[in-house]
């Protein structure tokens, strides 16, 4: 192994199984106190490995080289609790401490999903009790915690849909979805078995209703659209759309990725949605795990209670109960093993707790305030891609860098140098080069102002020297990393 | 207020710059008559102090296993093993776990190099040649398996093992509705307690996209691997292999040695607790020539501008941001800190520690199998080999033992009734390094008071 000391403490470090050495022990198992039993006096010699097999270069280390492997590792990654994160559609808030002791309780985490109901009743009735916070908070009839992400919400809530149209003997087989969408909603769409129907929103920025009324017809089971929408702004037509898909029996699908800037103000089945799932992953501050785990959990009016994916929780007296398929003839069945992302719910259930209904509100007046404070602060430094008052995100175009032979990638790798995580970029894709920014109602003032202020000085960068942001970023563990290389010549994992 | 960063004096100085007099005209973006008008109806919120006591009361309500608290012999999808201290305090680094998806990559080293390796550890302990990042538990990867094979294949028949777990079963059905018709059952034998070729050579038809086999099965029984990937790809199917409890993996053959084409299941068993079910960790494997069909995240190695080795997001053409309605799936939120996990697990007990954890689960569940038989309450319920968990048959009323065992803080197991009716009396019991030989004899003797 080479000497690790590139630059005094900014140090490198090889693939654990470049540290690897034969004979090299770590964290031992323990001695076993039966006798132990010979494989090949009951399982026939076929079925084995090898004596000397060493797994392809499996990795032998010793503890502290462990330690340090991930040490080092975790200190070339960026978190939230690094530094701010304004990565837009993400809502990257704060993930409260406190949550995550209340989640490593060890009367929450030793609980096997098979005990004895009679065992773990605070388990079901925190999920029991959740659910109902859920269903204050958007209005929506009953809860499905099951999903383990947004998107497996979103296949869950399109399963229910396609099901509540065969239980009619009328299956349907498009959803119309606006060109602002998450990528995931087409993908979840055909994946459920639907054609996906696109249509354009208007030059506002919002969905019209004509647009609706245009496409929709008596072969199209829902409506799947995000609000506020993905480029931060408030579907004012939504009641409208809701009425003129209603009125040919069609459904409302909310993409609730952006419920941040909703909670408390508005409900979701005021507007006329049917079918929603939330993101405990944005909304409700549990944290992102540097890509998940999540939890999407899915929210119904009435009509489609009976297709939610079993088991369900039922309270019977004072007992917590698990309601199987046998009593549930209609459901959709199951998304997944075993009843959903227990450990974040236990976070989320923590955070509704800890805010209350006037923390919930006060959390997302705050981030539609800090949302448009970015949007004014820097609208005469960058393009507003529609110059009206947002919700929760603002989105710049590129418009303001033609000419200048720098992107918005330039931009996002530039605001690196200045110890930010970039926003969401080239999404919204209607909008050229976007640039999408969610500051979240966590961050401070001198936060969101030392972000403006490096959005400023870049903007003046790309006119002087652009050559600062097409190097950039140039403080960090790495240089620009060379995407295409990576999908061209595919390396995806460690070889002896 | 919690969580919020603004002082009176912020808001006001942010109101001034946006040039409003106060929140509520901002908020006027909302039509009126969609606001509510009233407050929430929660409970009010709570100091931190008080939340934690809150909490922590929730959680006394509950028994949890382990710790002096119920002695658990629950497998069937979901093991109880001992995690090393070095997972809690890595893995809970916030630099890890307060991250995004790492888009960035020159400030998502970390992630990516670490997913890279949990990748790689995949691979060796399967034998298979790439895997991706992370699914988001055992059944939901094995419902993106079928559909991928069936994307390989352009072939729509399905076969499934009878004895896959039920609730996989279940989650496929549920992936599958639009096409139900072409999912079969292969019968399990009832003697062995393992697929009978000649029923999945039936249930296949002569078209299939996939055979699906989970191995150790989920009696607990190890299936001839070999034997049903001959039958499916006489077909030219695909061989899909579930492995629930991978700690197998240290003892038996890898799946990419007897035939598989496809490996998915669960790694909860490393460095993820029980935590009533989830987050679990879904994972898949599979050969080379079928990586541009795999779903969910695939990290790559490649360089920085200097030429550095650097780590980053690979094949996104697969995936739903870029190719929307056409993508391979729509995963986009994974579970990569519980792969963070399994792979500090994997690798702080490493290959020697794997292969020992192995033989001692394998000890542990023989020597437990071996007692509770000589109380002659119950009987093996099949005859195939097994790994650490086994299926037996009792002589009186399961639920009823059940109830009565749990009387002395005893988990004994999962009646199996509640997924197959003619398997009354059965009931499915593992054992881990963490079932203690006491624990095993003190079972066995309630067992034969009960």
């Amino acid at each position: 192994m080479k000497q690790t000391t590139d630059k005094g403490f900014f140090m490198d470090e090889p693939l654990i199984f470049e540290r690897s050495s034969s004979g090299k022990r770590g964290v031992e198992p323990c001695q076993s106190d039966v006798p132990d039993h010979d494989a090949l006096s009951t399982i026939p010699k076929a079925f084995l490995r090898d004596a000397g097999d060493g797994l392809n270069g499996f990795p032998e280390a010793s503890e502290l080289d462990v330690v340090r492997h991930y040490t080092r590792l975790s200190q070339w990654n960026f978190g939230v609790d690094t530094g701010f994160y304004p990565l837009g559609s993400c809502t990257m808030k704060y993930n409260p401490k406190v949550n995550e002791d209340a989640a490593r309780l060890s009367g929450f985490t030793g609980l096997h999903p098979y005990q004895n109901e009679a065992t773990c009743q605070g388990a079901l009735e925190l999920m029991h009790d959740l659910e109902a916070y859920l269903c204050e908070i958007s209005g929506m009839d009953a809860i499905t915690l099951q999903p383990s992400a947004g998107a497996h919400g979103e296949l869950c809530g399109l399963f229910m849909i396609a099901a509540y149209f065969k239980d009619k003997g009328a299956p349907r087989h498009k959803i119309i979805i606006p060109d602002t969408a998450h990528g995931t909603n087409p993908a979840s769409s055909a994946l459920a078995g639907f054609k996906v129907v696109p249509i354009k929103s208007g030059a506002n920025g919002l969905l019209a209703p004509e647009a609706v009324k245009a496409v929709m017809d008596t072969d199209t089971a829902a409506l799947m659209l995000t609000n506020p929408n993905t480029i931060g702004l408030f579907e004012r037509n939504i009641k409208e759309i809701a009425r003129i898909v209603h009125a040919k029996g069609g459904l409302i699908y909310c993409d609730g990725a952006n419920m941040n800037a909703l909670m408390g103000l508005a409900r979701l089945s005021d507007m006329g949605v049917d079918c929603v799932q939330l993101n405990l992953h944005k909304t409700f501050s549990t944290p992102h795990g540097g890509g998940g785990p999540g939890s999407g959990p899915v929210g119904v009016v009435k009509k489609l209670e009976p297709f939610l994916p079993v088991p369900r929780i039922r309270k019977k007296g004072k007992r917590f109960t698990l309601v199987n398929e046998g009593d549930r003839p209609k459901t959709i069945g199951r998304m997944k093993a075993f009843y959903g992302n227990f450990s974040i719910m236990v976070r989320a259930y923590a955070y509704i707790r800890r805010l209350g209904a006037e923390g919930l509100r006060r959390a997302a007046t705050t981030a539609i305030l800090n949302a448009n404070y970015m949007r004014e602060s820097l609208k005469g430094d960058f393009e507003l891609a529609y110059d009206t008052p947002c919700m929760h995100e603002a989105v710049f175009s590129d418009k303001l860098l033609s000419g200048s032979g720098v992107a918005t990638m330039d931009i996002a790798k530039r605001l690196i140098d200045y110890g930010f995580h970039p926003p969401t970029v080239y999404f919204p894709l209607v909008v050229h080069g976007a640039i999408m920014i969610e500051p979240t109602e966590t961050e401070s003032l001198e936060t969101l102002d030392a972000f403006i202020s490096a959005m400023r000085s870049i903007a003046v960068e790309a006119k002087t020297a652009p050559e600062l942001l097409k190097n950039a970023p140039s403080n960090t563990r790495v240089s620009r990393v060379d995407e295409t290389k990576a999908a061209r010549e595919p390396v995806l994992r460690w070889r002896a | 207020m919690p969580y919020v960063s603004l002082s009176d004096k912020d808001v006001a100085h942010i109101l001034k710059t946006i040039g409003i007099d106060s929140t509520e005209t901002l908020l006027g973006t909302l039509p009126d008559d969609l606001r509510i008008k009233d407050k929430l109806n929660l409970p009010d919120g709570l100091s931190e102090q008080e939340t934690m006591a809150l909490m922590r009361s929730m959680a006394a309500k509950n028994s949890p296993v382990g710790q002096g608290g119920l002695s658990s012999f629950l497998g069937a999808g979901a093991y109880n093993h001992y995690v090393p201290s070095t997972v809690e305090h890595l893995a809970g680094r916030s630099e890890f776990y307060t991250a995004y998806t790492p888009y960035q990559p020159e400030i998502s080293q970390g992630t990516l190099m670490a997913m890279f390796e949990y990748q790689t550890l995949v691979c060796q302990m399967t034998s298979m040649d790439v895997a991706n990042a992370s699914l988001y538990d055992g059944a939901s990867a094995t419902a993106e398996a079928v559909l991928m094979a069936r994307r390989v294949t352009g072939r729509g028949r399905v076969a499934l093992s009878g004895a896959l777990h039920p609730e996989y079963q279940r989650t496929i059905k549920t992936y599958l509705k639009s096409a139900s018709e072409d999912i079969t059952e292969a019968l399990f034998c009832t003697e062995a307690g393992t697929t009978l070729v000649e029923a999945a050579d039936a249930a296949m038809g002569d078209e299939p996209a996939c055979l699906v086999v989970q191995h150790p099965n989920f009696f607990g029984c190890l299936e001839d691997v070999s034997a049903l990937a001959e039958a499916v790809h006489r077909k030219k199917g695909l061989l899909i292999i579930v492995v629930t409890e991978p700690v197998s993996l240290g003892l038996l053959k890898p799946p990419g040695e007897v035939g598989c084409d496809i490996v998915v299941g669960d790694n909860q068993s490393f460095g993820n607790a029980l935590n009533f079910g989830g987050p679990y960790l879904g994972f898949m494997a599979t050969k080379t020539e079928f990586v541009r069909q795999l779903p969910g995240r695939i990290i790559g190695q490649t360089v920085d501008r200097d030429g550095r080795r650097a780590f980053c997001l690979t094949f996104s053409t697969r995936e739903q941001h870029i190719r929307r309605e056409r993508a391979t799936s729509n995963i986009c939120t994974n579970h990569g800190l519980c792969a963070l996990q399994a792979a500090i697990h994997l690798t702080s007990i490493g290959l020697g520690g794997l292969k020992a954890l192995s033989r001692v689960n394998l000890s542990k569940a023989h020597y437990l199998r071996q007692r509770l038989l000589e109380t002659k309450v119950c009987r093996p319920a099949f005859s195939a080999p097994i790994f650490n968990e086994f299926t037996v048959r009792l002589d009186k009323d399961a639920d009823a033992v059940l109830q009565r065992l749990l009387k002395k803080d005893i988990l004994a197991g999962l009646t199996l009734d509640r997924f197959y009716p003619a398997l009354t009396n059965h009931l499915l019991i593992a054992a881990t390094e963490l079932n203690s030989k006491d624990d095993i004899d003190r079972f066995a003797e309630e067992l034969s008071n009960s």
